[in-house]
Formats: C-alpha cells, structure tokens, sequence
C-alpha cells in the first residue's frame, strides 16, 4: 500500500496537537511565560500612576504593548524548539504541503497566545481598576483579531529568523514594522470600547482585513521561505 | 533662513555620505579581486 | 569610468543645480511661512523619489522570486537602499521644517508618521539581508510584505491617530498651488528622481560586482582541495 500525502485538515489537527502537547509536557515554559507576563503586567503599572478615567483612555495601548512583549517571547520559544529537534529540516523534505505547516503552526502560536491574553487581561483589569464602557463583546473580537495578526506575521517571520544570524532580535524587528498598522488598529478599538466613545467598527473591520491579507501572503509564500536556500 | 540651508545642507550629506560608503564599497570589492586573481 | 556614464552624471549635477536655484531663488516667497517653506523643494521631491524606489524594490523583488535571477536580487537591494537614503532626507527635512513653522521637532501627522514607519520597514529589510547572507529569497518576501503593508500604513494612521494636527504643507496646497511653486518643485523631483535612478545604477552595479566575486570564491573553495591533494 503506497502512502499518501496527509491531507491539509489531518496536518492541521495532528501538528496542532502536537505543539500543544508539547507545550503541556514542558510545563516550565508555560510556567515561566505566564510569569513574565505578569511581570510585565506588573512593570507598566509600576511606570504610570493613572487615574481611572485616564487609564481608560491609555490601557489600550498598555495591554497591547505588554501583550506583544509576552508574544514575542512566546513566538521565539516555539520556533526554538523546532530548531532544536530540526524538525524544520522534516519539515522540508515531508510531502505535506508548506502552507498546512504554516496555518498548523500559527494555530497551535494563537491558542497560546490567547491563552495569555485572558490571563494577563484580568490583571490588567485589576490593576487599573478598569471597567469597560463599551460593548465587552467587541473587546473579545479585537483580543482575537489583534492576537491572530500578531502571531499570523509572527510565526511566519519566525520561520525567517531560523535562517538568520541573532534569530531571537530578527524575528521581533521584523514583526514590528509591519504590526504597526494592526497596533494602531488594535489599540484605537480597545480605547474606544473602554471609554465607550464612538463606534469600534471601522478598526474592527480593518484588523479583519488585515489579518486575511497578511495570513493569505504568509499562507502563499511560506513555501518559499521554508525552500529558500 | 537658518533652518532652510540645514534642510539643504543635511539633504546633500545624506547624500555624499552614501557615495561615500558606495566608494568605499568598489575599492574593497576591487582588493579582493586583485587577491582573487594573484592566486 | 565610461564616458557616457560621466555626461550623464554631469548632467544630472546640472538638472540638480537648477532644481537648486529654483528653489532657493526663483520659486516665490511664501506668505504665512517665508522662506523656510522652501525646504518643501526638497522634502516633497525626496518623499515621491524614496516611493518610486521602494515600488522599484517590490517589482524586482516579485520578478526574483519568478525568475530567480540575481540581477533582479541586485536591483531590488539597490532600490532599497536609495529609497532608504531619501527617505532619510525626507524624516531630516520635515522636522528642519516643522520647527521653525510649528515650534515642535516632530509632529505626528499622517505623512511624517507613515514615512516613520516606511522607514522602519525597509531598514528591517536591510537588516534582514545583512542577517541572512544576503539571501535573496528571504530578502524579496519580507519585501512583498513590507509593500503590501505601506497601504495599510497610511490607512491606519490616517483613520485611528486623529489626535495629532494635520499642518497644511506648501503655502498654496489646498487653494491651488502656484505655477512658479509647482515649477520648482517639478524641477526638483525631476533632478532628484535621475539622480536616484543613478545612484541605483551604481549600487546596482557594485552589487553584481560583489555576487560575481563571492560566486568566484565559492568556485576557489570548491577547487582548491583537489588541488592540495594532487601534490
């Protein structure tokens, strides 16, 4: 019986499955991430004494700036390990198709991340006594629009990095230039909705946009990357 | 205006620092051919 | 250096001096801001040329990842490189300006926001190629990325960062601008698009120069061992 190629649903699932049972086996970098996390929490507390109504206005930007340290360090680690085992190099010569590799990856990079996200937002909400003016709903939709941009770009840069020098420093300067425009996005929508001023729609629909754009150019171009000589 | 002739000036040192470095790029370039070709 | 190439460098040193005098002399004095307005010459020129050199980068970048010829590697780095030259010039001039005009350094309007972060994007390219080998695969990817991006740059800072004053740039802009205005600033993007044009053809150059010169090392490495050998 000649093997067939694994079809991109069965990559998902069992590469998925794999980074997340891998990240629970090694539970000291959970562990350790989700420290840092809240260090940071923790730090940008420490560096603005606020008001509540002007921690409405400024938390948006807190949380997003802490929560793209703790990504990046989240998204370095992965990659790391990858490097590590040489799985990349499996990778390459697999007949599973690149670009389930990358959706797979950025996956199981998404849960994690999200799973900080609701871990830090708490903190964030009791350190500066935040209440949202606006829709909570909506503050989900921009966590997980926001989260999916940041580790889509990251996981792809990411795989980048593995062919660089001080691969930890490239994949972060690479990630935010580009993140600028989602940050910005990110940021204005979850002002908006803490202080329940105006409409998050329009930064709604353009982190949508943004993440279809820039997941489909990762999605066609990870197999060049992952070829690249 | 002072602030006029620095924007000028700064422009054309940007500038000639960059042929600079392109300069310095060719005679580098040129050493190791000439290395290349001794051998 | 071939002579052709001297004239024609001779006569974009002319098409620069005369954008020069236009600017500074024969282009009228603004009303409101005076003679630092005509740093404008400059900064305005120098912005539209860095774009065309990043279009320039995403074109060859597009044609190496289809053809894979290490002139279209050549040329994108190029471009690169003197888009990030000018668009240097562009983030000196505007403060140079704002200053005087509006009493702060930086302001962050929309366009000196999004030069920012053009900025940022194609250093990081620049980095990336100097992190990488050179890798012309890497390099032209993160490129189609960083073009793709600009659009969204100028959207994003255009709709969500509505704080910041949005200062009229270049007296007559909103009312029309006037004809001797529009000469010198024609006259200068002219002469600062040859010129860019030029010095990609230099850098183009080097770089052919250099990948010929690291293929012939690779060549000497690939060769030498049997020559120990056979002695």
């Amino acid at each position: 019986m000649t093997p067939t190629a694994p079809s991109t649903l069965g990559i998902l699932r069992v590469t998925i499955a794999k980074d997340l049972r891998l990240e629970w086996r090694s539970k000291d970098a959970i562990n350790s991430m989700l420290f840092f996390a809240l260090l940071v929490v923790v730090i940008f507390s420490f560096s603005f004494d606020l008001t509540a109504e002007e921690s409405r206005r400024i938390a948006g930007g807190l949380i997003w700036v802490a929560l793209l340290f703790a990504a990046v360090m989240a998204l370095n680690q992965t990659w790391a390990r990858e490097l590590r085992n040489q799985v990349l190099d499996a990778y390459r010569v697999s007949p599973a198709p690149p670009d389930a590799l990358f959706l797979a990856k950025t996956m199981g990079n998404f849960i994690f991340v999200v799973i900080l996200e609701a871990l830090m937002t708490p903190l964030f909400v009791v350190f500066y006594s935040l209440r949202s003016l606006g829709p909570v709903s909506q503050l989900v939709a921009v966590s997980l629009l926001g989260a999916w941009a940041l580790v889509a770009n990251g996981t792809f840069f990411g795989a980048i990095s593995m062919r660089t020098r001080s691969r930890e420093v490239m994949m972060p300067l690479l990630l935010l230039p580009i993140s600028i425009p989602a940050l910005v996005a990110m940021v204005s929508a979850t002002t908006t909705i803490l202080t329940g001023e105006g409409s998050a729609h329009l930064p709604l629909v353009f982190l949508a946009v943004y993440d279809i754009v820039f997941t489909s150019v990762g999605f066609f171009l990870f197999e060049t990357v992952l070829h690249a000589e | 205006m002072n602030y006029l002739y620095a924007a000028y000036g700064a422009t054309w040192v940007i500038h000639i620092v960059y042929l600079v470095i392109l300069t310095r790029g060719y005679a580098k370039l040129r050493e190791e051919i000439k290395d290349l070709e001794k051998h | 250096m071939k002579s052709s190439f001297v004239i024609f460098a001779l006569l974009i040193f002319a098409l620069l001096s005369f954008g020069l005098y236009e600017g500074l002399v024969a282009a009228p004095t603004e009303q409101t801001m005076g003679d630092v307005q005509r740093i404008f010459y400059y900064h305005m020129p120098s912005a539209i040329t860095a774009f065309l050199c990043f279009f320039v980068n995403f074109g060859a970048s597009i044609a190496y990842l289809m053809k894979r010829r290490p002139a279209a590697d050549a040329l994108a780095v190029s471009a690169a490189e003197v888009g990030v030259v000018f668009t240097t010039v562009v983030l000196v001039t505007g403060p140079l300006w704002a200053r005087p005009v509006w009493g702060i350094w930086w302001t962050w309007d929309a366009r000196l926001t999004s030069t920012l972060v053009l900025w940022l994007i194609y250093v990081s390219y620049l980095i990336l190629r100097r992190f990488s080998g050179n890798n012309p695969v890497l390099s032209a990817v993160l490129a189609i990325f960083g073009a793709a991006d600009v659009i969204f740059v100028y959207m994003a800072i255009r709709w969500f960062r509505t704080q910041h004053p949005q200062p009229v740039i270049g007296g007559g802009e909103g009312s029309g601008i006037d004809p001797h205005m529009f000469q010198a600033l024609l006259a200068n993007f002219v002469a600062f698009a040859a010129f860019a044009a030029m010095v990609i053809f230099i850098r183009y150059r080097l770089e052919r120069l250099r990948q010929q010169v690291e293929e012939a090392h690779a060549m000497r490495a690939i060769s030498e061992p049997a020559e120990r050998v056979s002695r």
